[in-house]
């Protein structure tokens, strides 16, 4: 198939699904327990981001002291939990990873 | 300044450290779809087209392949699939905008975009003017993917992985899940989509990020209904 056909409908189905509940909403009756699941998205969908890209290393868990980027992502959870600051916690945990690449 | 400005700009301001981590993955994207044999001109609309990173690149991996129309194209639908639980978050946001506004802000709707804006609208409710928000954050993306993008691909990828940009990334997303980790559910959503996520990291298309993303949900709903129906008894 044509590369331009492709992306044409790949992206077509992207929009349709991004779409989809912005369009819906308010056509629909939502139940309760849906819009309280929905304050879950955030946490739930973030975490699951977040997760792999601290804990694994070349696909593996890894939870020794050698894995500078779970290092530097728990001083960035401690320095966001103490200033809820989102520019300082970026800096911090850079810093962190840079600090441990040139010490370890 | 009007409050569409100040909203605009806001969102554009969140955005700034998610572009730095992104910058780096549009330019090896662009690099990518080169290298697998895309054109020039395919691999640049591709980002406006597609407009979603890691179906990009899946992308560009079977197109190398040589995988048939078909099969890509119901790869790109599975992996986007997270994007239905950011449209069904953000719907309740957005209820009263016109269908033009949900059009626009739906094709700027990225994981990027999502995050910042659901965090604010969660924390701080919407204003009649608070689309203009995910409107700011989203178009400042769109506009750093097609630069990084077209980077890439005239470039190749110049920037040196050992100054681990993409860790900008991550990180930006602990800064804003933290302050959401309010009370136990949220919490607990959290912790069971992370471990979740990591069991089932091996799983094809991303759909370990959603099965981690649905069990975090049901976790804390669960949860939360549980609390609330031990107050009333």
């Amino acid at each position: 198939m044509n590369i331009w056909l492709v992306m044409l409908f790949g992206g077509l189905i992207t929009f349709g699904m991004r779409f989809s509940f912005i369009y819906l909403f308010g056509k629909l009756h939502v139940s309760e327990t849906l819009r309280k699941a929905l304050h879950y998205v955030p946490p739930a969908v973030l975490s699951a981001i977040i997760f792999p890209e601290i804990f694994l290393r070349d696909r593996q868990l890894d939870l020794s002291l050698d894995n500078q980027r779970l290092l530097a992502g728990l001083v960035a959870v401690i320095v966001a939990y103490l200033t809820k600051n989102t520019l300082i916690t970026i800096l911090a945990g850079m810093l962190a990873l840079l600090l441990l690449q040139v010490l370890l | 300044m009007s409050e569409q400005t100040k909203n605009f700009w806001a969102g554009v301001r969140a955005e700034l450290p998610l572009l730095i981590g992104v910058f780096p993955f549009g330019m090896i994207y662009g690099a990518l779809a080169l290298n697998a044999g895309l054109d020039k001109l395919a691999s640049q609309m591709m980002s406006s087209i597609v407009f979603a990173g890691s179906s990009q690149f899946v992308t560009t991996q079977l197109v190398h392949e040589a995988a048939p129309g078909f099969v890509i194209i119901l790869t790109i639908a599975v992996v986007n699939l997270r994007h239905m639980l950011y449209s069904a978050s953000l719907a309740p946001y957005l209820a009263s905008l016109s269908t033009r506004w949900k059009v626009l802000l739906s094709y700027l709707l990225t994981d990027e975009a999502y995050a910042p804006s659901i965090v604010k609208y969660e924390r701080d409710g919407v204003t009649p003017q608070a689309h203009w928000f995910l409107f700011g954050a989203g178009l400042a993306l769109w506009t750093n993917w097609q630069i990084s993008t077209a980077l890439g691909i005239f470039l190749g990828t110049a920037i040196p992985e050992s100054w681990s940009l993409d860790f900008a990334l991550p990180l930006t997303f602990i800064a804003m899940v933290v302050p959401v980790l309010k009370n136990r559910p949220a919490i607990a959503a959290a912790v069971s989509a992370g471990v979740v996520a990591l069991v089932a990291y091996s799983l094809p298309f991303r759909l370990g990020l959603i099965l981690a993303a649905l069990v975090g949900i049901a976790v804390g709903t669960f949860l939360e209904g549980r609390k609330s129906s031990e107050e009333t008894l």
